[in-house]
C-alpha cells in the first residue's frame, strides 16, 4: 500500500526519485550504455524501435502477470493462454468464417474465459495458484493443438495489422505495449480494484476482515491476466501473420522474470507498472544486444540468467539498505 | 547506505560488461573491414541434426573466406523474426533462414527484403516471401522412404506403431504425412497406434513402454527421429520389432551397425549447411544463384552404411 501512496503523492517526474525507486531502471541504463559502447549499431533509431517491438509480447504478458503477483498469486498459464487466444481467433476466421473483427473479439473472450477459470479454481476451489495455473498451462496448450490440428493458421487483416508498422517507422506492437502499460498503471494506482490487489497481496486475511471481497478481487486479477494474455497472443499472431500451435512456449517465465526484475515481490503486495515495463525492456535489450554482439547462442542463455539474478540481487540489496 | 547502493550499481555494471565482453570477444572477433558477413538463423541447436547443419555452414564459410554469424531461434518463430530483424541492422550481406515454421518465417524474410538483403532458405521453405535460393531437403519424401523401408524390413505385412515428433512442428507434420502416404502402398501393413514422443529419447522410451502391452502382434516401429528410435529400442529389448528412425545421427548409424535399428533416413545436414552458405555468398556478391537446390534424401541400411559413416 505504501508504494502506491508515495506515487500518488508525487506526480512530478523526479529523476533521482525514479532511480532510487526503480532499481531495475539503473540496471537498464547501465545495460544500454554498455551496449551503446560495445555494439556500434545498437543505439540507432531503427534498432531501438526493433527492441520496442521485440519487448511488446512479453511486456503485455508481464503487465497481466503484475496484477497476479501484486495480489500474492502467480500465473503460469499466460504463455499457453496467449497461444490459445491467438489460435481461436485465427480459427474463427479461417475455419468458422467469422469476420476479422469478430475473430479478434473471440480471441479476447477466450483469454478472459481461461483467466476466469483460473480465478474460480484459486478463489472458490482453494487450489494453490501455482497448481491451478499449471493445470491451465497444460489444458490451454492442449486445446491450442486440438483447435489447430497441429498446423499454423493464418490471421485476418484486422489481427495482422496488430503486428504491422504505420508509415515507415511507427510499429503497432510498440503502441499497443505503451497503451497496455498506461492501462496497467491506471488500474493499479487509480482504481478500487487495483488498490484491493495490494491489500489482498499484503495480507489476505486482513483484507477480508476489513471488508474487501477477496474472492471477487481474485477473479478480477486472473480475468485481467487472461485478457492481457489474449492481447499478447493476438500481437504475436499479428507479427507472424499466423497463429502457431507452439506459439509462446515458455513465455510465462519471461513474464514472471520481467515483473520480478521490475521490483515486485513474489510474496505479494509490492509491484508497479513502471517496474514491470523496465523489467521487460531489460530482457529485450539484453536479447537484442547479445545478438548484436554475436555472442554464441549457448552463452547467451548463461548471460541472460546471470543478469536476471544480478538485477534482482541488486534490488534486494537496495531495499535492505533503505 | 548510499555507498552500498553505488557499490551494487558498480557491481552490476562491471559484471555485465565483463560477461558480455568475454563472450563477445570469443565469438565476435575477426570482423575486419572488406570481409563479407553472412548470417544464419538456425531453428534450434538443441538437436544434433541442426548442429551438423551449422557445422557444415561454418566449414563452408571458412573455405570461402567469409564471416558467418549464427543465431539460435530456440524453436520459437517470434525469436527467429527478432533475430533476422537484428541481422538487418548489422550490415550483413546475406541471411540464411532455417525456418522454425515455413508459414511463420514470412515476416522474417520480409524484414530482410525491406533492407534489400537476399535470403536463402535452408532445410525448410519460407512461404510467401522472396527467396534468392532454397536449399531443400524434403521431409515428406523422407517419410515415404521410411514407410517403404519399414514395410520391407517386416516382410510387407503386420502391425506397426509410429512415434511422432513434437505436435505442431513442421518436421513432425511432414514426416508423418510422408509416412502415411507411403505406407498405403503396402496393403498388409497396419498402423496400429500413433503417439507423440516429442523427438526426445527418454520420451521415446516411456511412450514405447506404455504402448507395448497393448500391441501383442507388433512387427515394426517408425520413429520420426533417431533420438526417439533409440529410446524405443531400449523399451523393445528382447522383442523382434524392426525399428526405422530418421536423421542418420551418429548414434543412429551406430545402432544400424549393431543391428538394433533396421534403417534410418539421411538428409545430409552438413551438405545443407554448406550449400546454403555457398548460395548466400553468391547472392551477397550479386552473382547468379540457383533458385532451388535439392539435397537428396536417402535410406541408410546396413548394406550402404559405409557411405554415411565418417
Amino acid at each position: 500500500m505504501t508504494t502506491t501512496l508515495v506515487e500518488r503523492d508525487d506526480d512530478r517526474i523526479d529523476l533521482r526519485r525514479l532511480l532510487s525507486d526503480n532499481g531495475a531502471l539503473g540496471g537498464l541504463i547501465v545495460l544500454v550504455l554498455a551496449l551503446a559502447v560495445m555494439a556500434p549499431n545498437f543505439l540507432t533509431a531503427q534498432n531501438l524501435l526493433n527492441v520496442g517491438v521485440q519487448a511488446a509480447v512479453v511486456a503485455v504478458l508481464a503487465f497481466g502477470q503484475t496484477f497476479v503477483i501484486v495480489s500474492g498469486g502467480i500465473d503460469l498459464s499466460v504463455g499457453s493462454v496467449a497461444a490459445l487466444s491467438g489460435m481461436v481467433a485465427a480459427w474463427s476466421f479461417t475455419e468458422a468464417g467469422l469476420p476479422g473483427w469478430l475473430a479478434l473479439v473471440a480471441g479476447l473472450v477466450t483469454g478472459l474465459a481461461a483467466g476466469l477459470v483460473n480465478g474460480v479454481m484459486v478463489s472458490y476451489g482453494r487450489l494453490p495458484a501455482f497448481i491451478a495455473t499449471l493445470a491451465m498451462l497444460s489444458v490451454a496448450r492442449g486445446l491450442t493443438l486440438v483447435v489447430s490440428d497441429g498446423t499454423p493458421k493464418s490471421t485476418p487483416d484486422e489481427i495482422t495489422a496488430l503486428g504491422s508498422t504505420i508509415g515507415d517507422y511507427l510499429p503497432v506492437p510498440l503502441l499497443v505495449m505503451l497503451l497496455v502499460f498506461g492501462l496497467t498503471g491506471i488500474i493499479l494506482t487509480r482504481t478500487y480494484a487495483g488498490r484491493t490487489m495490494y491489500a489482498v497481496g499484503g495480507n489476505a486475511d486482513a483484507a477480508r476482515l476489513s471488508g474487501i471481497n477477496v474472492r471477487r478481487s481474485t477473479l478480477v486479477v486472473y480475468g485481467l491476466a487472461g485478457v492481457f494474455a489474449a492481447v499478447a497472443g493476438l500481437l504475436l499472431a499479428g507479427r507472424l501473420a499466423s497463429a502457431g500451435p507452439q506459439a509462446a512456449v515458455g513465455y510465462e517465465l519471461d513474464a514472471i522474470a520481467a515483473v520480478v526484475i521490475g521490483g515486485a515481490s513474489l510474496s505479494g503486495g509490492v509491484g508497479r507498472a513502471t517496474g514491470t515495463f523496465v523489467g521487460a525492456l531489460v530482457l529485450a535489450v539484453l536479447r537484442n544486444g547479445l545478438n548484436q554482439l554475436q555472442v554464441t547462442p549457448f552463452w547467451q542463455q548463461v548471460v541472460i540468467g546471470v543478469v536476471i539474478a544480478l538485477a534482482v540481487l541488486f534490488d534486494t540489496l537496495r531495499r535492505r539498505n533503505k | 547506505m548510499k555507498l552500498t547502493r553505488r557499490a551494487a550499481f558498480a557491481a552490476v555494471a562491471v559484471a555485465t560488461l565483463a560477461l558480455t565482453a568475454a563472450c563477445g570477444g570469443a565469438a565476435g572477433s575477426g570482423g575486419s573491414g572488406g570481409e563479407i558477413t553472412v548470417a544464419l538463423s538456425v531453428s534450434t541447436l538443441n538437436n544434433p541434426f541442426f548442429v551438423q547443419l551449422r557445422d557444415g555452414a561454418q566449414e563452408a564459410a571458412k573455405a570461402l573466406g567469409v564471416k558467418l554469424v549464427v543465431q539460435d531461434a530456440q524453436n520459437d518463430p517470434a525469436t527467429q523474426v527478432n533475430q533476422v530483424q537484428t541481422f538487418t541492422t548489422q550490415g550483413v550481406k546475406a541471411i540464411i533462414v532455417n525456418a522454425v515454421e515455413s508459414d511463420q518465417a514470412t515476416p522474417a524474410a520480409k524484414a530482410a527484403e525491406n533492407a534489400k538483403i537476399p535470403v536463402v532458405a535452408v532445410d525448410r521453405a519460407v512461404n510467401n516471401a522472396k527467396i534468392a535460393s532454397q536449399i531443400a531437403s524434403d521431409n515428406v519424401a523422407g517419410g515415404k522412404l521410411a514407410a517403404e523401408a519399414l514395410a520391407k524390413a517386416i516382410g510387407g505385412a503386420g502391425d506397426v506403431v509410429v512415434l511422432q515428433g513434437t505436435p505442431g512442428t513442421s518436421a513432425a507434420r511432414d514426416r508423418g504425412q510422408g509416412f502415411t502416404e507411403g505406407i498405403k502402398a503396402s496393403a498388409g501393413v497396419k498402423v496400429a497406434a500413433q503417439q507423440a514422443a516429442d523427438f526426445d529419447r527418454s520420451k521415446g522410451l516411456e511412450v514405447t513402454t506404455s504402448l507395448l502391452p497393448t500391441q501383442a502382434a507388433l512387427k515394426g516401429l517408425f520413429a520420426q527421429n533417431d533420438e526417439m528410435a533409440l529410446g524405443a529400442i531400449k523399451a523393445l529389448a528382447g522383442r523382434d520389432v524392426k525399428v526405422v528412425g530418421f536423421d542418420a545421427t551418429e548414434d543412429g548409424l551406430a545402432a544400424i551397425q549393431a543391428g538394433t535399428m533396421a534403417a534410418t533416413i539421411a538428409q545430409q545436414p552438413r551438405e545443407l549447411g554448406k550449400l546454403a552458405v555457398e548460395q548466400a555468398v553468391k547472392a551477397a556478391k550479386g552473382e547468379p544463384v540457383t533458385a532451388k537446390v535439392d539435397v537428396p534424401v536417402k535410406v541408410v541400411t546396413k548394406e550402404n552404411l559405409a557411405e554415411f559413416k565418417k
